[in-house]
């Protein structure tokens, strides 16, 4: 009872600092996923390509990130990216830059499978149809497949958003302001220790159940359609 | 004689190691309704399939008005937007309005404007019993509807000639007769059509010439009367005696 209570008094005397958190997360994780769907977009284009040079860096890619831990991503490009490539360097970007770099990298890799499967879940006859009738590849991705595609895409992107809330705390290890910095900040400044991370558990977890919940609402609003 | 609309100069086509056609050379005249008949496997659908090169042969050029649409310098999509083409499984476009699926492809690609586009979708939909339904969406509808849509899609495009695909195999029977009669007024408004079928009667009755392939060839051609009535080919006999009841 007692470990319970005081939980809940860290909660309620550091909820600014937690509330910041929270937010630096929600933050983080937005900005990955949108970048990540613009990047991602990009290479399900280039993996779908024809070109098979083009297609084959893709996957590569793909396999790469997929194949390897975030944590290792985020030191390359947290400590390697910034000091070898001279280019960058002169710029001299925030850190918080390449960590953001490394989630979208990362992200992309996931982002542009979901879109790529996305899109090839639409019938094949959709295609046929179209383009028997003469309509060009272009008008045939972009008014016939992608619009179809979408409802397969955004329910996963939405759950590529929820995985991104909860990997971001890695970022933690690199003085990012989210969440799971917060453990560290009330350590060396308040002497919290254990009683931070269950706060933060439960953050993370009502977070993350809110936003599984607003996938399916969306995901059942798309579903009218079929 | 007149130039066929379609000819196939020796057709083949391969899947992996598996030959589906093995040579097809076949012409298709101006007005005529040919239909196509074989057991499945036959190549019959691949061979209609790469008549508007939705199916890239391995070998063999398809002649269409006079230009061979295999040679990859030709605009396909322009030849294509006068091959009209219904598929077995309708492939109406789920997202877009009744209305809408006749429209897009004119609007885009014909830029015909879109008052003149709905015009004419409106008198299509009215000669196949649709025009009640140019609003809804095409999960409203039966899949005969749902065929007859895919139907006025094509023809909104103004095609010379169009390709059936087995269009009434996805239907339950009640269908059948109302997708066949409108291609019935089709041919008999002199449409060139080139129908892949298994219903015997109608294409006993529409056709002015019967194709019978198997094993990737043609084996036997005619009219109704000589495919149906007097079939010389083993093959067709057999074929016949089997669908025939």
């Amino acid at each position: 009872m007692n470990l319970i209570a005081e939980i809940f008094d860290v909660a309620w005397r550091f909820r600014a600092v937690f509330f910041e958190g929270m937010l630096g997360t929600l933050q983080l994780a937005s900005i990955t996923v949108f970048f990540g769907t613009l990047l991602g977009a990009l290479v399900a284009l280039l993996r779908m390509s024809r070109s098979k040079i083009l297609s084959t860096v893709a996957k590569l890619y793909i396999d790469i990130i997929r194949g390897t831990p975030m944590l290792v991503q985020l030191y390359i490009f947290y400590m390697f990216v910034p000091q070898m490539i001279p280019a960058l360097k002169a710029l001299n970007l925030p850190e918080y830059f390449y960590i953001v770099l490394s989630l979208v990298v990362n992200s992309a890799a996931y982002v542009s499978e979901i879109i790529r499967s996305g899109i090839q879940a639409v019938d094949k006859g959709q295609t046929e149809a179209a383009r028997s009738l003469g309509m060009s590849a272009s008008h045939c991705m972009t008014r016939i497949i992608l619009p179809q595609a979408i409802k397969n895409i955004l329910p996963a992107l939405g759950n590529e958003f929820i995985m991104m809330v909860k990997e971001t705390s890695l970022a933690s290890t690199f003085y990012v302001n989210e969440l799971m910095r917060t453990k560290i900040i009330l350590q060396s400044t308040y002497f919290i220790t254990w009683q931070s991370l269950f706060v933060i558990a439960i953050i993370y977890y009502v977070l993350t159940t809110i936003l599984s919940k607003l996938v399916s609402l969306l995901e059942r609003r798309l579903a009218v359609g079929d | 004689m007149t130039r066929p609309l379609i000819e196939t100069i020796n057709l083949k086509k391969n899947f992996g190691s598996l030959e589906v056609l093995k040579g097809v050379s076949e012409k298709i005249y101006p007005g005529e309704v040919v239909t196509i008949l074989g057991p499945s496997g036959s190549g019959k659908s691949t061979f209609l399939r790469c008549l508007n090169l939705l199916e890239e042969p391995t070998s063999g050029q398809v002649i269409f008005e006079g230009t061979d649409i295999t040679d990859k310098k030709v605009n396909l999509d322009q030849h294509r937007q006068k091959i009209g083409m219904v598929f077995q499984h309708f492939n109406v476009f789920p997202h877009l309005s009744v209305l809408e699926n006749i429209t897009i492809t004119p609007i885009l690609e014909k830029k015909v404007s879109k008052a003149d586009a709905e015009e004419k979708a409106m008198k299509l939909l009215k000669m196949v019993g649709l025009d009640d339904k140019v609003n809804e969406y095409p999960r409203k509808l039966s899949g005969g509807q749902k065929q007859r849509l895919a139907i006025v899609r094509a023809l909104a495009m103004e095609p010379d000639v169009m390709l059936f695909d087995e269009p009434t195999s996805a239907l339950d029977p009640e269908m059948v007769k109302d997708v066949l009669d409108v291609i019935k007024k089709l041919a008999d408004d002199g449409m060139t059509c080139v129908i892949v079928t298994h219903e015997m009667g109608f294409a006993k009755q529409v056709s002015d010439r019967v194709i019978f392939m198997d094993e990737g060839i043609i084996q036997e051609q005619g009219t109704p009367e000589e495919v149906f009535d007097h079939p010389k080919n083993p093959r067709t006999i057999e074929f016949l005696s089997k669908v025939l009841y």
